[in-house]
């Protein structure tokens, strides 16, 4: 689904991240952690396409992302669902609009996901909360908006980006318990995260890989986590 | 909440994702309403100009004017032989003694209507109109100058060509006028559209986010500046018409001035401006886009 094949990405002179080979398998769950500058969310930008590796290779839904232009990347990113810790609005569409936007770039028809979208609000526990515009939302709200925009189009792979980094214990729970349920539907679940808690209680439900980035590569963190 | 959210499918709606207003909104219906003033003056301009060249071409082509300066107990014998010479000529349809009332008439406007032309040394004229065909003025020139030598031939190219060529440039003036309006018009818009566009990197950040295409992201600025391009346009174009309506009437001793205007089926040309101006805008718009979104990658 996602594969890295001695992925190095540097900033000008340099070097981030080096020799990373990883498989991200249909249906799994990964954390990703990490001390902060290390490069998680650079790791997930090339996951996603928003960065391309400077030598191996990105291959994403088994096409290249060397080979891929904008356009296409961004017709891939469509199988991608990312929340970012700072969620990324339009802030003067309402949340609903927000959460739909991934359907109108999409080309889907006038009002044909309505009830989905309606579900999806609901699932998240944002119904009531629809026609408020971002800046209008709790940190926890904004997650789940982000999140309910991240999987509207019921995308294979979902991306989190410190998803919990804003919001209380409680909220955290909630938004794990949420992506929980993604993988279990199927959908392949990574989040970049520094809270040792929030992997531990997701370890006591589900199965999941925790990856750490250090020295500049990506290694299979040990039991102690 | 289905029917708002319904909204943002529809075309026009889709454009949201543009926050709604900021300068740049302001400064691209302005440009182009102001433009538009401009070209629709530039437009009256030459096609007054045009009109004023014909008519200039058309009427005092199919005239002349013979002169007769003789001593005074000679004057009868040559006029009626120049009378004789132009009623000979191919090419003349009429050739006619203006009687000394139309002369006072004529000279009137200067020397007041008592002017006695008995005391003055005026010559006499004949007026010569033109078959369609024309005739050929030199000969004709040579034959008066054997035949009548107080005769003088005016056909009135001497002055009347610089004013037609004078009108000519008029109106290649305001053609030109009019590609300068509409150059200056991309440049504004396309820095209203680049302004726009690096104002909004964050909104573009997100569609990209999303899985927006380059093309979905420029469609939505493109139409929005369109639609306020073609606004503006229609308001100038109104203002400049009424204006235009306003100005006097025409009257042939100051034509070039209270002429500035249309005439007949040419008032639907300013019509075309707002689709002019939205075309202007959408490609403008379309290659700042363009450039931005590779710049923003």
């Amino acid at each position: 689904m996602i594969e890295l094949e001695q992925v190095a990405y540097s900033y000008g002179d340099g070097a981030l991240l080096s020799d990373i080979s990883l498989q991200l398998a249909p249906g799994s769950f990964h954390f990703l952690t990490g001390p902060s500058g290390a490069g998680k969310t650079t790791f997930l930008k090339l996951l996603y396409g928003a960065l391309r590796p400077t030598s191996g290779y990105v291959r994403l839904f088994d096409q290249d992302v060397r080979d891929m232009d904008r356009d296409a990347i961004a017709t891939m990113r469509r199988k991608v669902g990312v929340v970012h810790q700072d969620c990324q609005f339009l802030d003067h569409l309402p949340v609903d609009e927000n959460v739909a936007l991934p359907l109108a770039v999409a080309g889907y028809e006038r009002g044909a996901e309505a009830e989905n979208l309606a579900e999806l609000l609901n699932w998240v526990g944002l119904n009531h909360r629809a026609a408020a515009h971002p800046a209008e939302l709790s940190g926890g709200e904004r997650q789940r908006a982000a999140l309910a925009r991240a999987v509207i189009l019921s995308p294979d792979v979902i991306l989190a980006d410190e998803p919990t980094g804003n919001v209380d214990w409680d909220m955290s729970q909630r938004l794990l318990t949420l992506l929980i349920e993604l993988n279990k539907m199927g959908k392949t679940i990574l989040i970049a995260t520094h809270d040792l808690g929030l992997i531990r209680t997701a370890k006591s439900h589900i199965q999941a890989r925790v990856l750490r980035i250090a020295n500049r590569n990506v290694q299979l963190a040990g039991a102690d986590l | 909440m289905a029917s708002r959210f319904g909204g943002l499918f529809a075309d026009r709606q889709a454009d949201r994702v543009v926050p709604p207003s900021g300068f740049t909104a302001t400064l691209t219906v302005l440009a182009s309403g102001a433009m538009a003033f401009l070209a629709v003056f530039s437009l009256a301009l030459s096609l007054a100009a045009g009109r004023l060249a014909d008519r200039w071409g058309s009427e005092l082509s199919r005239g002349a004017t013979v002169r007769i300066i003789a001593p005074q107990d000679q004057e009868e014998a040559q006029i009626n032989a120049a009378l004789r010479v132009l009623d000979s000529t191919a090419g003349i349809q009429t050739a006619r003694r203006l009687s000394s009332a139309e002369q006072q008439a004529l000279l009137s406007p200067w020397f007041g209507a008592e002017l006695d032309l008995n005391d003055l040394p005026v010559p006499k004229l004949i007026e010569v109109t033109e078959t369609p065909a024309g005739f050929d003025a030199e000969g004709l020139r040579l034959r008066l100058a054997a035949e009548v030598p107080g005769a003088i031939l005016d056909d009135h190219s001497r002055w009347r060509e610089p004013l037609t060529q004078a009108a000519g440039r008029l109106r290649i003036l305001g053609l030109f006028c009019m590609v300068l309006i509409a150059g200056t018009m991309v440049a504004i818009i396309t820095l209203a559209a680049n302004a726009a566009l690096s104002a909004n990197a964050q909104v573009i950040q997100v569609l990209r986010l999303v899985g927006a295409t380059d093309a979905y992201i420029a469609g939505a600025f493109v139409r929005r500046f369109t639609v306020r391009a073609a606004l503006g346009a229609a308001v100038g174009i109104a203002l400049a018409m009424l204006a235009l309506a306003l100005l006097p009437g025409a009257q042939d001793a100051a034509a070039i001035l209270t002429g500035l205007s249309f005439a007949g089926w040419h008032w639907v040309l300013p019509l075309i401006v707002p689709p002019l101006a939205a075309i202007v805008a959408l490609l403008a718009t379309r290659a700042a886009a363009r450039r931005s979104l590779e710049r923003l990658s």
